[in-house]
């Protein structure tokens, strides 16, 4: 049996805001899902919520990884389990070594139970590894002694996520405008990444708005998300209909979730300011 | 990988944690009576069997000490001078190797790894216990080089000119009072000369330990840097929790000769209950650099402002000062630097934390005299609160008599935030992890410029402080 996550009419409120309304989504590890939509539709609001973002409060449903709960479960026990999420806008951690937080994190995600203070793994296995996979991403060496996304590009950032998604091996990878950010040569080489690390291994939720990304990534299935609900869900041919027309024929399709994605970016426009 | 807080396993914090609270039954040679006045301190005098100088400078110092008032700012007092110890003696002489220390007092320092240190990486040892330095080395080959590092009640004895010329000149008991109280009932401490143009690769160390109750330590320490000499000396101080309060008051005067340099750390982690009001100023020639590294983890209460005066052209004085302060604790630490001459270069870097309540505050001085043409100098304190009972402050001042000069200070305080959290805890790091990661790399900048040991003491420090400190 493949593992599963299961999204089951989830709704969540931000602030007090309800931004979802109802999500219903199904991922079977070995599965790529894309998700698209236009800005404001909750596309970053499912993934964060889904990773356990203590600002992100779920106000029903629920999001089940093999039938276990994972709204009872703090974030890291989530990524423990198997959960990662690729950020959009990574934060930086000043005076904290991308090797030493690289050597936490992966150390915790394989042994799920260890306690704060317990061994980590071994240094030369860690370097070796984390040598190597640096390489395959075409990263300087030099990186791994840099402060965690202090100062960095936002190549580099994304860059940076994808050698997560390598170290810790998540079963599931929900990767958040991976692309957005990088020219044209960058986006091929993290799809081509994506792919080679996670396609058939991990189950992927790809949030984007370009066709770039899926290039190596062809979707088993598109979701279209509008209004803080999945409105439509195809396979490839959605997503390439989507890209090449945008999304006029879905708002037209569902005026009443349109009209609440409306309303939901014309809030953030006014608390943007 | 000197500050890879990756290296240090949960053994390690256990035993830290062991490390410092624990009591030594010993039996003291010789104790005074509680209290302060003309007898103890002429009786402490006749147990050292000083020169008259010597009793008449603490007999002065002890009337400027009832003549002064405690200051009006920083942290709260609240010591009665009359319910203190002012003078235990451990032992009867000093050891020279550690089998002539008395063993309860051996066993002390063998837990916190003196011995151990001493034969990997360090140029000499001086170790005190309550009043007195129970234990001293030098590397023999650096006692043939003219470097003099003994206590200083030793140096009061048989360098009594080099000590003369310049003891009490750098704070002058009528500088504070509790230097006039220092000047009055010190013990101990350490006189260190380096001859000029010698370089001490490794570092001096002095550890001090308080043990008895209601103890009082006094250290006294005098450094001379002679032209075109190099000296690191590190100090660091534990004692064990008890319930009533403790006072630790010292003075260190440090003298760097044209072109030498001086390099100053102390790691402070007295128990929570301990006053620790200390007064350290350095007085640096032409082109000579000091620096200070200050860092403050223990103590009920904290002022120190390590000081630097640059008296002639090119002299070079750098402040860094790491405090941490939890639930009881107030750190009332900064740093003060005087332009003197013309052509002299500050740098203040202060880095704050407090956490459970604690109470961190920055107070600086920056002062140009006039004629102290093209001084530089720039001051920056960052703060970082983890918690909203937790309080910092900063109180810079800057004094400037002269024109043409730069004088710089940035500030910022900052609170951990729930996305640099989440952000690592969404990679497996548990919500204490998190913290103590960022309070490592928020301290990274300074920790970066200890010895590689003293780095890696200091994050085992930070990371004892941040246990249990969230969840």
């Amino acid at each position: 049996m493949p593992d599963i996550l299961k999204i089951e009419n989830l709704h969540v409120a931000v602030a007090g805001k309800p931004i979802l309304k109802g999500v219903d989504l199904e991922i079977r590890r070995g599965q790529t899902h894309a998700l698209m939509g236009p800005n404001g539709s909750g596309k970053s609001t499912l993934g964060l919520a889904i990773m356990g973002h203590p600002g992100y409060e779920a106000t029903a449903g629920g999001i089940t990884l093999n039938g276990d709960e994972l709204l009872d479960m703090e974030a890291d026990e989530r990524a423990r389990r198997g959960i990662f999420m690729a950020f959009q806008r990574p934060l930086s951690i000043p005076g904290v070594k991308m090797s030493d937080f690289l050597r936490h994190a992966t150390t915790n995600v394989r042994n799920p139970d260890r306690k704060e203070g317990e061994e980590l793994i071994p240094m030369r296995e860690f370097r070796k590894e984390l040598k190597a996979k640096m390489g395959r991403l075409q990263m300087d060496t030099e990186f791994a002694r840099r402060y965690v996304n202090d100062g960095f590009s936002g190549g580099e950032m994304k860059r940076a996520e994808i050698l997560q998604l390598a170290m810790l091996q998540p079963k599931f990878a929900i990767l958040d405008e991976t692309d957005s950010g990088l020219d044209a040569d960058a986006v091929r080489l993290a799809s081509q990444s994506i792919a080679e690390i996670g396609r058939e291994k991990m189950g992927l939720l790809i949030i984007t708005h370009h066709d770039k990304l899926l290039e190596h990534n062809p979707p088993d299935f598109a979701h279209v998300m509008l209004g803080g609900r999945i409105v439509e869900t195809g396979g490839t041919e959605l997503a390439e209909e989507l890209h090449s027309q945008g999304y006029e024929r879905i708002r037209e399709k569902y005026p009443e979730a349109d009209a609440d994605n409306q309303q939901m970016v014309a809030k953030d426009a006014v608390t943007n300011m | 990988m000197a500050t890879d807080i990756a290296n240090l396993k949960s053994t390690d914090v256990v035993s830290a944690l062991n490390k410092y609270d624990f009591r030594t039954s010993s039996t003291a040679v010789f104790k005074s009576r509680k209290g302060l006045d003309a007898e103890i301190v002429n009786q402490i005098s006749d147990i050292k069997d000083e020169p008259d100088w010597m009793r008449e400078f603490r007999l002065n110092s002890l009337k400027i000490f009832e003549s002064k008032p405690l200051p009006e700012w920083g942290g709260d007092i609240h010591i009665d001078f009359q319910d203190v110890y002012y003078y235990l003696k451990p032992t009867e002489s000093q050891g020279k190797t550690w089998d002539d220390v008395p063993q309860e007092i051996k066993d002390t320092f063998d837990k916190l790894g003196i011995p151990e240190a001493e034969k990997k990486y360090l140029a000499g040892v001086k170790a005190q216990f309550e009043s007195e330095v129970v234990y001293g080395s030098l590397k023999e080959e650096l006692g043939k080089q003219g470097v003099i590092f003994s206590d200083t009640d030793t140096a009061v004895r048989e360098y009594p000119d080099l000590l003369r010329e310049y003891f009490a000149t750098i704070i002058p008991p009528y500088d504070n009072k509790l230097a006039a109280l220092n000047s009055a009932v010190w013990s101990g401490g350490s006189f260190i000369y380096v001859p000029p143009g010698v370089t001490i690769e490794y570092p001096l160390q002095a550890y001090f330990r308080i043990n008895a109750e209601n103890m009082g330590q006094f250290e006294r320490t005098l450094i001379i840097c002679d032209e075109g000499s190099q000296v690191q000396y590190v100090e660091g101080c534990t004692a064990p929790m008890y319930s009533s309060e403790s006072l630790h008051s010292a003075v260190v005067e440090v003298v760097v000769k044209k072109n030498a340099r001086c390099r100053y750390t102390t790691i402070q982690n007295w128990a929570n209950n301990i006053y620790n009001l200390v007064t350290k100023r350095a007085v640096a020639y032409q082109d000579a650099t000091m620096e200070w590294v200050d860092g403050n983890l223990g103590s009920k209460l904290t002022m120190k402002y390590p000081a630097v005066y640059m008296m002639e052209p090119g002299a070079r004085g750098e402040i860094l000062s790491i405090a941490f302060s939890s639930a009881g604790q107030h750190q009332d630490a900064g740093a003060k630097l005087v332009h003197c001459a013309p052509d002299t270069t500050g740098q203040i870097i202060s880095k704050s934390i407090s956490k459970n309540g604690g109470r961190s505050s920055y107070r600086g001085l920056v002062k140009v005299e006039k004629g102290a043409r093209n001084a530089k100098c720039n001051v920056v304190c960052d703060a970082l609160i983890l918690d909203p009972q937790s309080r910092s402050d900063t109180y810079p001042y800057i004094e400037i008599a002269d024109q043409d000069v730069s004088i710089g200070h940035e500030a910022s305080v900052s609170r951990i935030g729930e996305e640099q959290l989440f952000y690592l805890m969404s990679r497996g790091l548990s919500e204490s992890e998190a913290s103590t990661m960022i309070v490592n790399g928020f301290i990274e900048p300074l920790v970066k410029e200890l010895p590689m040991e003293y780095a890696v003491e200091m994050n085992r420090l930070i990371q004892l402080q941040m246990e249990g400190s969230v969840g």
